[in-house]
C-alpha cells in the first residue's frame, strides 16, 4: 500500500536534478533515512543540486524534516541546494517541520570511582536524614497521641477499626501458617540433632525459647513489614502524589493525625496479637511433629513447656511487639511522605520502606537480647 | 506563520475515515451506549460534547479499544476492527495518536523519552533522527527545548498537555483523539491551545476527534459537532446548525449563560478572531 522512498538522479548542465518520489513518511522506516543519506551522497561534489519533491505520494514531519535536513546540509557543504516543485500542503509541512539544528544530548559519563565514592556518601548521608525523618515524625505522632488521649473526640474510630481488620484479621491466616511450619521444621531439626547426644527431650526448651522469644516476633515482623508495610507506604504515597496529602493540609487537618495515627495505633494493637497467635501456630507446629516423630506425648510436651521461666520467656517475646509495630509504621509513613510524582519513585519508596522496616526490626530485635541480657531477664 | 494564513487541505468528499455502527456499551446492568452511530469524516476536526457522565469519554475508550463493546462493529477505512488480525490492528493503531485526560505521559520517563516511546518501540530509524524528531515535535507543540529534559512532575498543567500532544504525534498519525484538551488551561492557554490543534490539523492533514466542553474550542476549530445524549448521537452537523436545534439540552448548552455571548459574536462575525 504505501511507496518506497526513492530517488531518481538526472545530471543538468551545471550540477544534478535529484527527483523524489514515494511515500516520504514515517512508515518507511530505515527506508527513509537511507534515501536521505543517497540524496547526499548523489549531491556530493557537485555546484547545484536541485531537488524535485513534485511527485511526491506522501510527505510527514519525519519526511519534510529529512529533506530540509538534507538541503541544508548540502548548503553547508557548499552545494547550491533548492527545492522545486513544492506542493502548497507540501509547503506548509516544509516550513513547521523546516530543519534546525537540534544539540546532541549531553555525553553521559560511565560509572567511575568518583561516581562511586559520591554514591557512597550520599547513601550515607541519606540514611541521616532518613533518621532524622523518622524521629521527627515518632515525635509528632507522640504529640498527636498525646492531644488524641486528653480529647478522645480525636480518635478516628471508623478508620481504627478498617485499619484493625485489615492489619490483624485479615493478616492472621498467613502468619498463623507460617510460624506453625516453621515451628514444625525447628522442632523436626531439634529432634533430629539433639537425639544424638541422647538430648531430644531437650527439644521442647529449643523450641519454647526460640519460638516464645524471638522466632515468633521476628517471623511476624517481617511478615507485617512486607504486608503492612508496603501497603502502608503505597496507599500514603499514592496520596502524596496526587496532592490529597496537601488538600488535608489546608483543611487545617494534621496529616499525622488523620492517616498516621489510626494506622500506627491499629498496627501497635495488632503486633502482640498477632505475635501471640504465632507463637501459639509455632508451638502447635512443633508440638505436632515431636509428638508424630519424637514420640512426646502433648501431655509431656505442655508438662514440659510449663517450666517456671516459660512464662517470662513469653513476656519477653511480647512485650517487644508494639515497639515492632511502631518501627514498621513510622518507616512506612516516612517513606510514604518522601513519594515524588513519578511511578518509579513509589515503587522504590515501598521497596526501601520493606527493606528498612526489615532490616530496623532486626537490629532492634539484638539491642533488646542485649538489653535482657544486662537486665538477666 | 497564522493559521488564518494557511488555505484549507481540499477535503476528497469527506471520505469516511472511522465509522461506528449500532455500538452499544455498558457496566454491569447499566447500558451507557445504546447502539450509537457515528461517522468521523477524514481531514474533519470533529467536537463531541454531551453532558457529564453522558459517556463522551467512554465512546473514545470504545473506538480505542480500551473498553469491551457488547454489541456494533468500527469501521476503519471501510474496513471492521473486529476482522482484522493483531498485526492489522497494531498499524491502525499506529496511525491513532491519543491524548488523555490527564496528559497520561510517563512519569518515570523525561519528556523527550516519553516523545521517543512510541518512536523507539515502532519505527526503525536511527538514534540521531529520533533525537531530532522528539525535539521538533516539542517546537511543533510549542514547547521550548529546555522542556526535554524535565520530567512530567516538574510540567505545570498547559505543559503536560502540550508534551502529551508532542508524544500523541510522535509517529505522525492520521487521527487524533482528543479527550477534553482545553480542560484545566486559562482561557489564553485555551485559546493558544485551539490555534495550535488548527494548525497542526491543517498542516499534517490530520483527522481529529475531539471530546470537548469548551465552548470556545467548539467555534474555533470544529468543523462538525456532535451531540451525545440517552447513549445516542442525538444532533450532528456544523455548529451553526445545531445552534437552531429544538432539542432542550441543546438549547440550553448553545444558548446558556456560557453559550450565548459567543453565538452572538458567531453571528455578528466576529468569529474571525478564531483561526479559520
Amino acid at each position: 500500500m504505501s511507496l518506497a522512498p526513492t530517488i531518481a538522479s538526472e545530471a543538468s548542465t551545471d550540477g544534478v536534478i535529484l527527483a523524489l518520489t514515494g511515500d516520504w513518511t514515517l512508515r518507511a522506516g530505515a527506508g527513509l533515512e537511507q534515501q536521505a543519506a543517497a540524496l547526499m551522497a548523489a549531491a556530493d561534489g557537485v555546484r547545484r543540486a536541485t531537488l524535485d519533491i513534485s511527485a511526491i505520494e506522501s510527505l510527514d514531519t519525519a519526511g519534510a524534516w529529512l529533506i530540509d535536513r538534507s538541503r541544508q546540509s548540502m548548503s553547508a557543504a557548499g552545494v547550491e541546494a533548492a527545492l522545486t516543485g513544492v506542493r502548497a500542503e507540501h509547503a506548509t509541512l516544509l516550513r513547521a517541520a523546516h530543519y534546525r539544528p537540534v544539540d546532541a544530548p549531553p555525553h553521559r559519563h560511565g560509572p567511575s570511582a568518583t561516581a562511586l565514592l559520591a554514591d557512597v556518601g550520599e547513601s550515607v548521608y541519606v540514611s541521616g536524614v532518613d533518621l532524622i525523618a523518622g524521629i521527627d515524625l515518632l515525635g509528632r505522632l507522640v504529640a498527636v497521641f498525646a492531644r488524641a488521649a486528653i480529647t478522645p473526640m480525636r480518635w478516628r474510630l471508623t478508620a481504627l477499626a478498617f485499619h484493625l481488620e485489615s492489619f490483624s484479621l485479615r493478616s492472621a491466616p498467613i502468619i498463623v501458617m507460617i510460624n506453625f511450619f516453621v515451628g514444625a521444621i525447628v522442632a523436626q531439626q531439634g529432634i533430629s540433632q539433639l537425639a544424638r547426644y541422647g538430648a531430644g527431650a531437650y527439644t521442647v526448651d529449643l523450641v519454647g525459647i526460640l519460638i516464645l522469644r524471638e522466632m515468633g516476633l521476628l517471623l511476624t515482623s517481617i511478615m507485617v513489614a512486607g504486608r503492612t508495610g508496603s501497603a502502608m507506604t503505597a496507599e500514603i504515597g499514592a496520596m502524596n502524589m496526587r496532592e490529597e496529602i496537601d488538600a488535608l493540609k489546608v483543611m487545617a487537618l494534621d496529616p499525622v493525625e488523620v492517616l498516621i495515627l489510626p494506622r500506627a495505633a491499629a498496627l501497635v494493637l495488632s503486633m502482640p496479637i498477632l505475635t501471640f497467635l504465632g507463637d501459639i501456630a509455632a508451638l502447635f507446629g512443633a508440638g505436632l511433629v515431636m509428638w508424630y516423630i519424637g514420640g512426646v506425648t502433648p501431655e509431656a510436651f505442655f508438662t514440659r513447656l510449663q517450666q517456671p521461666y516459660s512464662l517470662e520467656r513469653f513476656e519477653v517475646g511480647l512485650i517487644k511487639a508494639p515497639f515492632m509495630a511502631l518501627i514498621i509504621g513510622i518507616i512506612a509513613a516516612t517513606e510514604g511522605f518522601t513519594v515524588s510524582g513519578s511511578a518509579e519513585s513509589l515503587g522504590a519508596k515501598v521497596t526501601s520502606s520493606v527493606v528498612k522496616s526489615i532490616f530496623m526490626v532486626i537490629v532492634v530485635d539484638g539491642i533488646f537480647a542485649l538489653y535482657f541480657a544486662a537486665v538477666d531477664f | 506563520m497564522t493559521a488564518a494564513s494557511l488555505s484549507r487541505p481540499p477535503h476528497p468528499a469527506w471520505e469516511v475515515e472511522i465509522r461506528v455502527r449500532g455500538l452499544e456499551v455498558g457496566f454491569g446492568e447499566k447500558l451507557v451506549m445504546k447502539g450509537l452511530d457515528l461517522d468521523i469524516h477524514r481531514g474533519e476536526v470533529l467536537g463531541f460534547v454531551g453532558a457529564s457522565g453522558a459517556g463522551k469519554s467512554v465512546l473514545t475508550r470504545a473506538i480505542l479499544g480500551l473498553l469491551h463493546r457488547r454489541a456494533g462493529s468500527i469501521e476503519v477505512k471501510g474496513r471492521d476492527l473486529d476482522a482484522m488480525t493483531e498485526a492489522e490492528r497494531g498499524r491502525v493503531e499506529r496511525r491513532w495518536g491519543v491524548l488523555f485526560q490527564q496528559g497520561a505521559l510517563f512519569s518515570s520517563l523525561t519528556v523527550k523519552q516519553n516523545i521517543q516511546a512510541p518512536m523507539r518501540e515502532h519505527l526503525d530509524i536511527s538514534p540521531r533522527l529520533r533525537e531530532e524528531l522528539a525535539m521538533l515535535k516539542l517546537a511543533l507543540v510549542g514547547l521550548p527545548p529546555d522542556a526535554a529534559d524535565k520530567f512530567p512532575s516538574e510540567l505545570s498543567g498547559g505543559m503536560i498537555k502540550r508534551a502529551a500532544l508532542a508524544r500523541a504525534l510522535a509517529l505522525d498519525p492520521e487521527v487524533l483523539f482528543l479527550d477534553e484538551p482545553t480542560s484545566g488551561l486559562d482561557p489564553i492557554g485555551a485559546g493558544d491551545f485551539d490555534d495550535l490543534i488548527g494548525t497542526l490539523q491543517e498542516t499534517l492533514g490530520l483527522t481529529v476527534f475531539m471530546v470537548t466542553h469548551d465552548l470556545d474550542s467548539l467555534y474555533a476549530i470544529c468543523d462538525r459537532v456532535a451531540v451525545l445524549g440517552q447513549g445516542r448521537v442525538i444532533a450532528i452537523g456544523p455548529i451553526s446548525e445545531l445552534l437552531g436545534s429544538s432539542d432542550p439540552w441543546i438549547k440550553s448548552y448553545f444558548h446558556g449563560k456560557r453559550g450565548s455571548g459567543r453565538e452572538a459574536a458567531a453571528r455578528s462575525g466576529v468569529a474571525a478572531a478564531s483561526p479559520r
